[in-house]
């Protein structure tokens, strides 16, 4: 099998044994990119040159005894949002287009502890904003299961680097569903954390009471394994929680019998396509052999959790996003009459359009007059969407949905239609609000072969029960790569 | 909602931006359509229910204020449009 067609923790497993040294694992890794990125746009950075010479200490140090984890030498992607010291960090914005942190985001400095080797900085959504990763400054990131179709935001980058095996895993962030989707949209594993299991120190924020950071990657071992590594408690993020660090791998036993799974119907109701209503049902039906007990309730609140979502996503990045002001960092424009006409422009020239839109929103629900009609009324809808929750997970451990309505879109589909592009996540954005974990992992492929997301949520710090809920699931169903990954013969680098 | 041009104008203030008049009409129309959206949430009944920010009670963190890091000045300057003498540079603020 060719290196990059491996998971993580087989990578991790051949460098351990010798098979392979890091500087084979990480050249496989760039030439995948080489080869691929052209086309598909998976990248912002490549740090080529960086990720070698780290390749070289990496294998010392584990060639010395004193790295023997389970991902020590593989090679990783970042979305391009979390902060790398010396490596440029745009946020897929021209805003930041010159940004070179100086200093490493904890979730990155916990995976490089660990011998982990930065290969490059991802593609996304502008500032995470979207659900396609057609707002990037940078361009569009194709799916490589279908290159006319989107691979799903904002974590885009990071999820079709992974199923191009261009790299055997990345890091996203979840504001909405912004690794969820993508991993459902290119049919590979992507698990958002409990809020306050992964510090966002060095995480430039969107959305601060519901951004969260996790991986992506081939299968359910592999996200488990990162979250061992990520999940720790940090004095730097004042919501990072005291008990983050936990064994995740030994939640995956296989056996799921006696778990409590529970399918909204309010989540196969109406605009579901029927492809993915059927994956999801099937997906129930092997829960149910497994000897799990599933059955269906009615949810409620899900049709109000994308407007609370997006009054309180704008609002609170209208507020994160003052910082870009042309000042200490990032772009400057070049004429401006006076400081204030300098913040302005500069602001206008640097923020595309939907960043824009949304701080003009953010702006406006928070201002004097409208900020208890729009602003506290979500909030006291995300308190009655955590109720309907907390209610539900008294009878259930897990909740079994679709990641999103349909598959992967057309690019440019969605564009046009802002309040298109925010009903496809209706099915992620609450878990956010609620501060819940969530896991997408693929479940078969619609009519057209493209990959359908399932999503399996769990309480608040319960990430066990849906890993090992999804691993269950997993472990009788291949992988499937993308077609042409088979077909090209070059199977991988 | 009617989103009127001064609505938009006093939105731009406080999110210093700078629209053309394109995208203040395209501004208008977008906010207004978003507006009657989550106009939706007035369904609710939400009197007695408090406001949430945190998904679970988060209270302020403190520690004490010692410095951990070395001067980073230069580095940080760097990343600066316009420095001088060690500070950032910015635009005459009065005269």
């Amino acid at each position: 099998m060719s290196l990059m067609a491996m998971t993580a923790c087989e990578l991790g497993e051949k460098i351990k044994s010798k098979e392979i040294s890091v500087r084979e694992a990480v050249t496989a890794s760039l030439d995948a990119i080489e080869e691929r990125d052209k086309d598909l746009n998976c990248f912002v950075t490549v740090t080529a040159g960086k990720a070698l010479s780290d390749a070289d200490e990496v294998q010392k140090k584990i060639d010395a005894g004193e790295l023997t984890g389970p991902l020590a030498g593989v090679p990783v992607a970042i979305k391009d949002n979390m902060c790398t010291k010396g490596v440029l960090t745009t946020c897929s914005s021209k805003i930041l287009s010159n940004f070179v942190p100086t200093y490493t985001s904890f979730a990155v400095e916990q995976l490089e502890a660990a011998g982990a080797v930065m290969v490059g900085k991802t593609n996304m959504d502008e500032f995470a904003m979207g659900s396609t990763t057609e707002t990037s400054y940078y361009g569009i990131t194709k799916n490589p299961w279908d290159t006319t179709r989107v691979p799903g935001g904002s974590s885009g980058g990071s999820a079709a680097a992974v199923a191009a095996e261009e790299v055997p895993y990345a890091l996203g962030s979840d504001t909405g569903g912004s690794i969820r989707q993508p991993a459902g949209f290119c049919g590979v594993t992507g698990i958002k954390p409990t809020y306050g299991r992964v510090s966002r120190y060095g995480l430039i924020a969107y959305g601060s009471s519901l951004d969260q950071i996790g991986p992506i990657a081939k299968d359910v071992r592999d996200t488990a394994a990162v979250l061992d590594i990520i999940s720790r408690y940090d004095s730097k993020d004042s919501t990072s929680y005291a008990n983050a660090a936990e064994d995740f791998s030994s939640a995956l036993t296989g056996d799921v019998a006696g778990l409590r799974i529970g399918i909204p119907t309010d989540y196969l109701a109406e605009g579901v396509d029927p492809d993915v209503r059927n994956a999801i049902l099937a997906a129930a039906e092997e829960f149910k052999a497994k000897g799990a007990t599933v059955s269906e309730f009615a949810l409620g609140m899900v049709e109000y959790a994308i407007p609370a979502y997006y009054i309180i996503a704008s609002a609170e990045a209208s507020s994160n996003l003052e910082r870009f002001d042309g000042v200490k960092y990032g772009y400057r424009t070049a004429e401006y009459r006076d400081l204030h006409n300098m913040y302005k422009k500069t602001r206008s020239e640097g923020f595309g359009a939907e960043v824009k839109r949304r701080i003009m929103l953010g702006s406006f629900v928070l201002s004097s007059g409208y900020y208890d009609a729009y602003y506290v009324k979500a909030l006291k809808t995300k308190a009655l969407i955590k109720k309907a929750f907390d209610d539900a997970f008294e009878k259930y451990d897990v909740i079994l949905g679709p990641v999103a309505p349909t598959t992967a879109l057309k690019q440019g589909e969605s564009l046009s239609d802002p309040i298109k592009m925010y009903l496809g996540d209706i099915y992620t954005v609450s878990v956010n609000l609620a501060g819940l974990p969530g896991i997408s992992i693929p479940c078969g492929s619609d009519s057209a072969g493209l990959p359908i997301g399932l999503q399996l949520l769990g309480q608040t710090f319960h990430e066990k029960d849906i890993l090992r809920a999804a691993y269950a699931y997993q472990k009788d169903h291949k992988y499937a790569r993308p077609a042409f990954l088979s077909k090209d013969g070059k199977e991988g680098a | 909602m009617q989103i009127t041009d001064e609505t938009i104008e006093y939105v731009g203030i406080l999110a210093k931006l700078e629209l053309t008049d394109a995208e203040k009409e395209q501004a208008k129309q977008d906010m207004s359509k978003m507006l009657d959206y989550v106009g939706k949430l007035n369904e609710l009944d939400t009197d007695n229910v408090p406001a949430m920010s945190h998904a679970f009670p988060v209270s302020n963190v403190f520690r004490e204020d010692e410095v951990t890091n070395a001067d980073d000045r230069e580095n940080l300057l760097s990343n600066a449009p316009e420095s001088k003498n060690g500070c950032y540079k910015v635009p005459k603020t009065f005269d």
